[in-house]
């Protein structure tokens, strides 16, 4: 396919969209959430139904990716008058038909957050649930059929592949992510432009790029539910970077725990090369891609870039010294552009929309927006993406709708096991890298676990403990030693038998992993317990048993 | 002396692991008994016999039996030109893969941060409580096994279990029990 084909193709369905024979769409949610919770059953059943009432020819029924209050769910969007119902079980579909489209007035008791608010919105972009966010990563998502090539291509879908592969030089790519001041969403949040741009000037007939979706932070679901609602913007990003950087090979790494995203990530993979927009020669001009899916293999540590290159070389996925940095030498000791998967999913945006654009979104330090998935005791667990620099109560009360049962807010956790916790008094803290630096805490990959007072700060503390002593890869002696020993005392703690001097011990500790271990991995390890120590010391303290 | 691994035998006058199973059945002959290792041999093939393909093949053996057998694990080493030591060292290292069966059905109970915040631990409670099993344990029939993962991704919907391939949400400790046992008919 050439580029006039792909011209032709995105106009003949944009037309197709315009004089639509359908009168209404109605989107049934299939992310990960809903489908635990029936959808795939309530889509066969709304199917049944407007059969059986003779709709078919009126109303479009489709699959989506995540639509964001996942524990809502199963959750059926009708369009165009974006009435959103929650918890839809087969019982109660013949009704919504009926009201929605045959009497023309929606179910106000059915509808999302009915059961929670004094009324709830008739369209939903009114809710503050959406209101306050701003979708530009999961702008499809919830929205298109992400198992359909044409849906992405309606939604403008591969026009900036096609813009930098016709009107921009590499170098001009660059500088336009450059100019977005998109930092990387994996967790350490390195300007993606500077990577770019090193990984460019390294000269070698051969680059790679890959896609980290190893999401290994337990608790977060956002690459996964980007990978599944709309695994082409992913493509896309990577296809850009590899023109950027001078690739002509992707790999997407992606956990094994996430079936449904590696299934439709690579269903994604095949019909892109149907079309040409990937594979040799893309879309009729010098500039090949490919692209290949690895499966994680569950090991946290091959979320850490240097090891999972030895992963997918097929090793085992144990870290090394850097440098030199993948960027000079990664796969197969190829330079290597490792980004995350929100990275890639913002890029095309950004080329279509320009970085300037990007950039005025956010704060100075931190442009754009960032996707978090919501959970813990939090009214609506689920995905939100908003500008970068919304404050935490934002997130808290107007998006998540408060806490469950009423309770106190009592903690948040970001960055997961290598993050820290953010106590009541810093609720207006705003969420960006730096602020989140400055409470001892990190932005990391936008897991973010909403505590009550059932939660025991300590027992916080030692469970990720836990996690990073069973995930150590034992490369390193004050990883491996270090969290089992801090992990003991804080069983210890836990148990009541801890005197002021493990504590102290505990503190110390805590300072020599962080300073002398390899990778990440251990040196964010104590972060939980540190983060703990300075917002509830108190909860230490009053665990502590005097010596005798 | 010679010593035993779980997989290996040292022979010290060699100075060489042998797979424990290479006298058990003759490699060349595998693929012949066994349609899963049919699937296996396929998946060679279409990688190549590269030896970076490893982890991808064991992906496929494990899926095929559920565990990796040692006649299976003794097929890939061979197939693939590693030492011993490479494949088992990465069979070790990654949670993915084992060596001993998990059971004819699972019990997987998540316990990643929103469970455990929801209370992933109660219903590992009620597990041992009503059925004597621990996470990591099978039954002596090998009829059910428990384990944990740390987080399957649907945290909105914690605490979240997953029995055999179907994703349970919002699970209460005291239905656990009712319904591994509606699962697997009583044990
Ligand atoms: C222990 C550890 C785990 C990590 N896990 C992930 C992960 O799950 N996903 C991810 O994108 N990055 C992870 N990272 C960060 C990566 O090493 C790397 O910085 C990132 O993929 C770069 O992409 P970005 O610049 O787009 O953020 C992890 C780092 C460490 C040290
Ligand atoms: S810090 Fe931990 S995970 Fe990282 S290399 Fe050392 S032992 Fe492995
Ligand atoms: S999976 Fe349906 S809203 Fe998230
Ligand atoms: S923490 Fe259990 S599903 Fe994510």
């Amino acid at each position: 396919m050439n580029r006039q084909d792909l011209k032709t193709i995105i106009y003949a369905e944009k037309k197709k969209e315009e004089t639509n024979k359908y009168k209404h769409k109605i989107c049934v949610c299939c992310g990960a959430g809903c489908i635990s919770s029936g959808s795939e059953e309530v889509m066969k059943k709304l199917q049944e139904e407007i059969k059986t009432r003779g709709l078919e020819n009126e109303v479009e029924v489709i699959p989506t990716g995540c639509m964001g209050p996942c524990n809502q769910g199963p959750l059926m969007k009708f369009l165009p008058e974006y009435n959103i119902y929650q918890k839809v079980d087969c019982s109660n579909i013949a009704a919504i038909v009926q009201s929605q489209l045959i009497e023309k007035k929606p179910i106000e008791d059915l509808l999302l957050f009915a059961d929670s608010r004094e009324k709830p919105f008739i369209d939903a972009r009114d809710d503050p649930y959406f209101k306050k966010q701003l979708k530009i990563a999961l702008k499809n998502c919830g929205h298109i059929n992400p198992e359909r090539i044409e849906d992405y291509l309606v939604h403008n879908g591969y026009l900036a592949l096609d813009k930098v592969l016709f009107e921009m030089s590499p170098e001009e790519v660059i500088a336009e992510v450059k100019q977005s001041r998109i930092r990387g969403r994996g967790g350490a949040g390195y300007p993606a432009g500077l990577k770019w741009e090193t990984v460019y000037k390294y000269v070698n007939d051969q680059k790679y790029v890959i896609c980290n979706g190893d999401e290994g932070d337990p608790g977060a679901f956002m690459d996964r539910s980007v990978l599944e609602g709309n695994p082409h913007r992913v493509l896309e990003g990577m296809a850009i970077a590899g023109y950027a950087i001078g690739a002509n090979k992707g790999y997407a790494y992606i956990r094994g725990e996430y079936p449904l995203a590696i299934k439709r990530f690579e269903l994604a993979i095949k019909q892109a090369k149907k079309l040409g927009l990937l594979g040799n020669n893309i879309l009729g001009t010098t500039f090949s891609f490919d692209v290949e899916v690895r499966i994680g293999a569950g090991a946290f540590v091959c979320g850490e870039e240097t090891a999972l290159i030895a992963s997918i070389e097929g090793k085992r996925g144990t870290p090394r010294p850097r440098p030199p940095f993948p960027a000079e030498s990664g796969l197969w000791g190829k330079p290597t552009l490792i980004n995350n998967v929100e990275t890639f999913a913002a890029i095309s945006p950004i080329i279509n929309n320009g970085g300037e654009w990007y950039s005025e979104i956010g704060t100075p330090k931190s442009a754009g927006t960032k996707v978090f998935a919501l959970a813990g005791k939090i009214n609506y667990a689920g995905l939100i993406e908003v500008p970068m620099g919304t404050t935490l109560r934002e997130i808290v009360f107007d998006i998540g709708g408060g806490i469950q049962n009423g309770e106190e807010f009592k903690a948040a956790q970001t960055g997961g096991p290598s993050g820290g916790c953010i106590p009541a008094e810093h609720l207006d803290v705003k969420m960006d890298y730096e602020s989140l630096v400055s409470l001892g805490s990190i932005m990391g990959s936008g897991g973010l676990i909403i505590m009550d007072k059932s939660s025991d700060m300590v027992d916080v503390a030692r469970f990720f403990m836990e996690f990073c002593m069973d995930e150590s890869c034992g490369k390193c002696v004050p990883c491996r030693v270090g969290t089992r020993m801090m992990h003991d005392l804080l069983q210890k703690i836990c148990d009541n038998k801890a005197t002021q001097i493990d504590l102290d011990r505990l503190e110390e500790l805590a300072v020599y992993v962080k300073e002398t271990s390899l990778c990440g991995l251990g040196g964010s390890a104590p972060n939980p317990l540190l983060s703990t120590l300075r917002h509830f010391r108190k909860e230490y303290e009053s665990r502590i048993v005097q010596h005798d | 002396m010679d010593f035993e691994l779980p997989l290996f035998l040292f022979n010290k006058n060699a100075g060489e692991f042998y797979m424990k199973s290479d006298t058990a059945v003759p490699v060349k002959d595998m693929p012949k008994t066994d349609p899963r290792m049919k699937l296996i041999a396929a998946k060679l093939k279409k990688e190549s016999f590269k030896p970076d393909a490893l982890i991808e093949i064991l992906h496929t053996a494990q899926n095929a039996y559920g565990y990796l057998p040692k006649e299976v694990l003794s097929y890939i080493t061979k197939a693939l030109h590693l030492p011993p030591s490479r494949v088992y060292s990465t069979v070790t290292f990654y949670h993915f893969f084992s060596l001993k069966s998990k059971g004819e059905h699972t019990c997987l109970v998540c316990t990643g941060t929103a469970c455990y915040v929801k209370g992933a631990q109660a219903i590992l409670n009620e597990i041992e409580r009503g059925l004597g099993l621990k996470a990591g344990q099978v039954t002596a029939d090998n009829k059910l096994g428990v384990q944990v993962a740390r987080c399957i991704g649907a945290c909105g919907l914690a605490p979240a279990v997953v029995l055999d391939d179907e994703v349970q949400a919002k699970v209460a400790p005291e239905e656990i029990v009712q319904k591994i046992n509606a699962k697997i008919g009583t044990l």
